[in-house]
């Protein structure tokens, strides 16, 4: 065991190690480049690299648009049960956010972000981890929590910030967090969540667990200093990460023309040290094949991997956006009818007589209703009480803090039917 | 170097010794990967360079690869991956080669390290140590000059302590390790070379002193001043000054910036009727306001015979020049004229 450990701790040198003196037999060390930096071999001819290696980097799919799978050897051949599931997952994730969006229209939570189009993202990945991964997310992966079992009075609570909320009303909604099911809580500012997600995927290599940490985050938020502090941290420290860059197209009206000029994310990944792939986002089994052989090899390896999942984002960036501003009508549509991850895989299960109409009108049925019982159950929760606002500032609660707690809860006790404490859990 | 003699005259040290600060955060930091083996060290040059002031000395050596290490030059970056260490279990103590370039992983320390806990409803814990120097230093100019006590001391969620001699430099980097919260630690490049007496108790392996608890360095009858970090020497070099003129001062080392221990400074101005703060960071929003502040909001402003004073450093960036530098920072002299102009004397 601890030849095996010493064996993953051992600094993997890249076929072209930087400082060594290299040379072949037949060369002497003047004719290879001896620099500490980085070393290949001279060039004689002046000839800049373009930004479009190799024409761009190809996008790895399972299935064409119409869910027929192209090469079965790569059909990860899931049992049904398991492709129900996702399909099932994605479905309801649609109906939940139809729900809660509209909520938000009609002044029933102050806020809202809707998955639509990249549902595929989520649950493909989700699937191909274990279940004790730890996932730190942007705020865009609400899928992945739910496939992992995170119920849907959960979500609710997290959103109307009601007494069930684990989160205690603290945060906006969609700011999930479930230590549980190993889904860190959702922080606001973007990016941030990278170079934790690699200090995080150190403490446990340290701890010799097997087990991986995958990170979420956009093409947007990649352009961020810290994507670039974490990209290089994660392979310097052989960490075992794997990134994933939901690719949707859109950081909120920013198109990725003017995000970037190289080849998207996972041209990036290489520059770092990182092993790549640029994936069908809206084809589930494409995302589950690349995150299951990404996660095996980075727990058995001890190297990040880098998936840029490309999809794209057919609802607005937020409640607080309207993207008609920015992009037509037709654009969002084509996405919509003709390339989203649930009709796909839809058309999959119904060839194999999986699924059919039936089901699928039972289905919606059932899941509106469950949706709707839990949405006016979150509705009739009262709210967290209020001396819970001094709690968890620190781990311990300093001494100022209780006395403005308890002075709270004299007033209360003398002023309280000046407040609406109905409202509130005691 | 100087000698500065830490004053306590309750009880006689047994087995005395110099000790620079530098030393004895390094003891702490040795004591305390020994301790824990959740425990690592990370930042710039802190592994085969011995640290960028050496505080890191023979760690690497002793400890290797897994508790002491390099990071490449992103602060945002290693202060995340210490964040996120921190959450997944491990104690991480994240260095600054200076406070100045922590703005560039501010972001990490307060909306993460900082806010997380009460974010999270106490699901998520971060239990991590910045630590570096902080303040002026000597012809270092604007860039590397600055004081950060009133930035971190403003954000609920932080610890942040700010040690003046060795003992409390050994003492609060042990308990700032110790504690589950974020801890800002503020040093001062200036004090790393300078010895202090430390008691056998103060270098033993247990020395823990309290993070919130101010000290008195010197008792005294006619006025409370109060400092932190490298002025508290100042100050106590103004009291010798003044006693000679029969003004007794009672010098109050704060220790800690946030939770700050504002009943010993109550206590004393309630004793001695005067309060002048001396720092080294700008007068606006800064430590002393918040002296202050506190004062006039409790029981001590009753005793308040004039009003408070501050003594800062001048509100301007640091310039190079040393005159000019020099009579940027509080002097000796600014603290005895402080006492003589709220003592009307």
């Amino acid at each position: 065991m601890a030849a095996l450990r010493a064996l993953r701790w051992r600094r993997r040198l890249p076929g072209l190690g930087p400082r060594r003196l290299r040379g072949t037999a037949a060369e002497s060390p003047e004719e290879r480049p001896q620099f500490p930096g980085a070393s290949a071999a001279f060039a004689e001819r002046l000839e800049f690299i373009q930004p479009q290696v190799l024409a761009g980097i190809p996008v790895y799919r399972v299935m064409d648009r119409q869910g027929h799978v192209l090469r079965p050897s790569e059909d990860p051949q899931l049992p049904k049960e398991q492709v129900l599931k996702l399909y099932r997952t994605m479905t309801l994730l649609n109906t939940m956010d139809r729900i809660l969006y509209e909520s938000q229209r009609q002044g029933r939570i102050s806020f809202y972000m809707t998955n639509y189009g990249e549902e595929g993202t989520h649950v493909g990945s989700a699937a191909a981890l274990d279940a004790a991964d730890l996932v730190f997310g942007q705020y865009r992966e609400a899928g992945v929590l739910l496939y992992r079992g995170y119920p849907l009075e959960l979500f609710m609570a997290q959103c109307y910030g009601n007494a069930r909320d684990p989160g205690k009303g603290r945060q906006m909604p969609v700011h999930y967090g479930c230590p549980e099911r190993h889904f860190v809580t959702i922080s606001s500012p973007l990016a941030t969540q990278i170079p934790q997600a690699v200090g995080a995927a150190y403490a446990i290599k340290r701890a010799d667990a097997s087990r991986a940490v995958v990170c979420y985050f956009g093409e947007g938020a990649a352009s961020e200093g810290d994507a670039h502090a974490g990209f290089n941290f994660a392979a310097t420290l052989e960490c075992p990460i794997v990134f994933f860059c939901r690719n949707n197209g859109y950081a909120i009206s920013t198109p990725t023309a003017e995000q970037y000029r190289g080849d998207g994310i996972a041209a990036r990944g290489p520059g770092y040290g990182l092993l790549s792939i640029r994936v069908d986002g809206n084809d589930v089994f494409a995302v589950y094949n690349a995150t299951r052989e990404a996660r095996r090899r980075a727990v058995a390896e001890n190297q990040p991997f880098l998936i840029e999942a490309m999809t794209y984002r057919i609802g607005h960036h937020s409640t607080s956006d309207d993207s008609s501003a920015y992009r037509s009508v037709d654009e969002v549509n084509y996405w919509d009818k003709q390339d989203h991850p649930i009709s796909r895989l839809r058309l999959y299960l119904e060839r194999r007589s999986w699924w059919d109409e039936r089901q699928e009108r039972d289905w919606r049925k059932s899941s509106r209703k469950m949706v709707l019982e839990a949405f006016e159950q979150a509705e009739r929760e009262p709210k967290p009480p209020p001396r819970l606002l001094f709690s968890d500032v620190y781990r311990e609660m300093p001494p100022r803090l209780r006395r403005q707690r308890e002075e709270l809860e004299r007033h209360l006790e003398s002023y309280g039917e000046h407040y609406p404490l109905q409202q509130f859990q005691k | 170097s100087r000698r500065v003699g830490s004053v306590s005259p309750l009880s006689p040290p047994a087995a005395v010794s110099q000790v620079t600060v530098r030393d004895a955060l390094n003891q702490a930091l040795d004591e305390e990967l020994e301790r824990d083996e959740r425990v690592f060290l990370l930042g710039e040059e802190v592994a085969q360079y011995d640290g960028a002031y050496k505080i890191s000395r023979g760690l690497w050596k002793k400890y290797g690869d897994k508790r002491v290490i390099d990071t490449p030059i992103s602060e945002m970056g290693f202060a995340g991956i210490a964040v996120g260490a921190a959450m997944a279990g491990l104690r991480p103590v994240c260095e600054f080669m200076t406070f100045n370039f922590s703005m560039q992983a501010i972001d990490q320390v307060i909306n993460s390290a900082a806010k997380t806990c009460y974010m999270s409803a106490g699901s998520i814990s971060v239990p991590i140590v910045f630590r570096g120097p902080n303040g002026a230093s000597a012809g270092v100019a604007a860039q590397h000059s600055q004081c950060f006590a009133a930035w971190y001391g403003h954000c609920p969620g932080l610890k942040v302590v700010s040690p003046w001699s060795s003992e409390d430099a050994k003492g609060l980097l042990k308990a700032s390790i110790r504690d589950d919260n974020p801890v800002v630690m503020l040093e001062s490049e200036l004090l790393y070379g300078v010895p202090f007496e430390m008691s056998e108790q103060a270098q033993s392996k247990e020395f823990v002193i309290p993070i919130g608890k101010a000290k008195i360095e010197r008792q005294g009858t006619h006025v409370t001043l109060v400092a932190h970090s490298r002025p508290v020497g100042h100050c106590l070099e103004a009291a010798a000054v003044l006693s000679k003129e029969g003004v007794e001062c009672e010098v109050i080392n704060l220790r800690t910036i946030r939770p700050m221990d504002v009943e010993t400074v109550e206590a004393s101005v309630v004793k001695t009727n005067h309060l002048v703060t001396v720092e080294g960071g700008w007068p606006q929003f800064g430590v002393g306001a918040e002296i202050c502040a506190r004062i006039m909001e409790g029981p001590a402003f009753n005793y308040l015979d004039a009003p408070a004073v501050r003594v800062t450093g001048a509100d301007v960036p640091m310039p190079y020049a040393k005159i000019l530098e020099d009579n940027s920072i509080p002097q000796v002299k600014d603290i005895v004229f402080a006492v003589k102009k709220t003592l009307n004397i």
